[in-house]
């Protein structure tokens, strides 16, 4: 049953295909994260109402709560992605693992720099080690440790693997560090939005902030898109259909 | 079970043979105790308080060295290549691998904990825990350090590499290893602690072998 189920997925693990698809939708996921995000941001800083406690300064969390958010979504894309990419022996999600990497380490860190910049006026302080900060840390050094090992390697199609390996080890692990961190230390205010039944937040700070939320998301997969078509480029070089294309885009810029 | 005994017989042998790969680590272990109380002051009550931390610390950045090395020769000379090759006894050699490393650098630990609770002026019912802990938290060193090592087998860059993947999956044992000791210094229950250790252990039993097992085919190629 799971196998025709997912048939219809198979043409796009041919490379070429991926690539123009991902070619083809790249401009629109850009264009929607680049709007989605300008309108969540501008509503947020400047038009939201200001926190009764926190006065201007909680406004950060437009781009702090998403940025963590999906730091931790990348991380688990990337490891579906290195599962598939093991298991099924499929090359273009192993390769989806290593153009993920890097952008959701650089998520991991614009949520630890907002938050230390939020944490200053509130904490009084950059940096507690507090259970949620210490797992993100946790989630920025693991996502260091698949970049750097894929690198690692002289065959660089054996990298990829080992690190998609590291990636799903990753993942096992993460939701023990996470609560291991929690049992250790709690300063951390609760979360704002994960409470599904009634969110601790109002309704004009909430639109904004969701709005947020679905431009870093549209970011991210379009980001991945633009460089999962460059792995694709590197991996496939010595390919005839690169090759056509690099020409046609020659002759096109002559 | 022939084979596996076979392994151990020839991992103990080698280890008998290579003396350095056990005691380096061991007098590692020990050096980074002895700089800790020179680095921030010999005072007896200070040293008290960070002993849990200081010895696991210590404890696992010592396993991890002991670990670098442990699959290089075997796959220089093609011993893992011929184990992949033969589609079987890969497991044996591995779980093999993962016993001997644990007795050539957990159990030496183990043993000289009594030191340690002189030199950090631990008391009776410390060391007891101390003890514990690290029956209980050297398998899953030596676990997690195995799995580095054959992850980053046919690497370039090894050594600094293998730290950098490996010790952020060695924290949640950090943190409730020198809890479980902070909890015994200071009179508290620590049973609980201990329970989720040994939940580790079983866990990290329980699945690592498989990954390292991959881990090694990948590296192979």
């Amino acid at each position: 049953m799971w196998g025709s189920m997912f048939r219809w997925l198979d043409p796009y693990a041919k490379p070429e295909t991926l690539y123009h698809l991902c070619g083809r939708w790249l401009p629109y996921l850009m264009t929607l994260a680049i709007a989605t995000l300008l309108l969540g941001n501008i509503w947020g800083l400047a038009f939201s109402p200001p926190d009764y406690q926190q006065g201007d300064s909680y406004r950060i969390i437009y781009i702090h709560v998403p940025s963590a958010i999906w730091s931790m979504g990348a991380y688990s894309s990337m490891a579906i992605a290195a599962f598939i990419g093991l298991v099924w022996q499929i090359r273009v999600a192993q390769w989806a693992v290593l153009a993920i990497a890097p952008i959701g380490a650089v998520y991991t860190a614009i949520a630890l720099i907002t938050g230390a910049a939020w944490g200053k006026p509130m904490w009084g302080t950059w940096w507690v080690w507090d259970a949620r900060l210490t797992s993100e840390l946790v989630l920025l050094f693991l996502y260091l440790g698949v970049i750097a090992l894929s690198g690692a390697f002289s065959e660089a199609a054996r990298g990829i693997k080992v690190a998609s390996l590291l990636a799903i080890v990753g993942v096992v692990n993460l939701p023990i560090i996470h609560y291991s961190v929690e049992w250790w230390n709690t300063l951390h205010q609760g979360a704002t939005i994960t409470k599904f039944a009634k969110p601790s937040i109002d309704p004009s700070m909430l639109w904004p902030l969701l709005i947020s939320l679905l431009g870093l998301a549209l970011l991210l997969a379009a980001l991945t898109c633009l460089r999962l078509r460059s792995q694709i480029l590197i991996f496939e070089q010595h390919r005839p259909w690169v090759r056509q294309l690099v020409e046609q885009q020659h002759e096109e810029q002559s | 079970m022939v084979m596996w005994r076979a392994l151990v017989q020839r991992e103990l042998q080698l280890l008998g043979r290579q003396k350095a790969d056990w005691l380096n680590p061991l007098v590692f272990f020990l050096l980074v105790l002895s700089l800790f109380p020179l680095g921030i002051g010999p005072e007896p009550g200070m040293l008290k308080q960070i002993a849990p931390g200081l010895v696991w610390i210590a404890a696992l950045l010592s396993v991890l060295l002991s670990a670098e090395r442990l699959f290089k020769d075997d796959y220089r000379y093609g011993v893992i290549e011929q184990l992949v090759a033969r589609r079987q006894g890969l497991f044996s050699y591995v779980t093999a691998k993962i016993c001997c490393h644990w007795l050539s650098t957990g159990v030496p630990l183990v043993l000289v904990s009594p030191l340690i609770a002189v030199l950090l002026g631990l008391d009776w019912q410390s060391w007891q825990v101390l003890l514990v802990t690290l029956l209980l938290g050297t398998p899953v060193l030596s676990l997690l350090s195995v799995l580095g090592a054959a992850l980053t087998m046919a690497a370039d860059k090894g050594g600094i590499l293998q730290a950098l993947i490996i010790l952020p999956l060695y924290i949640p044992l950090l943190i409730f290893a020198s809890g479980a000791m902070e909890a015994a210094a200071t009179a508290l229950p620590y049973t609980g602690q201990l329970a989720v250790l040994v939940a580790f252990l079983l866990f990290a039993l329980a699945l690592v072998p498989l990954a390292v097992r991959q881990a090694l085919r990948m590296n192979v190629g």
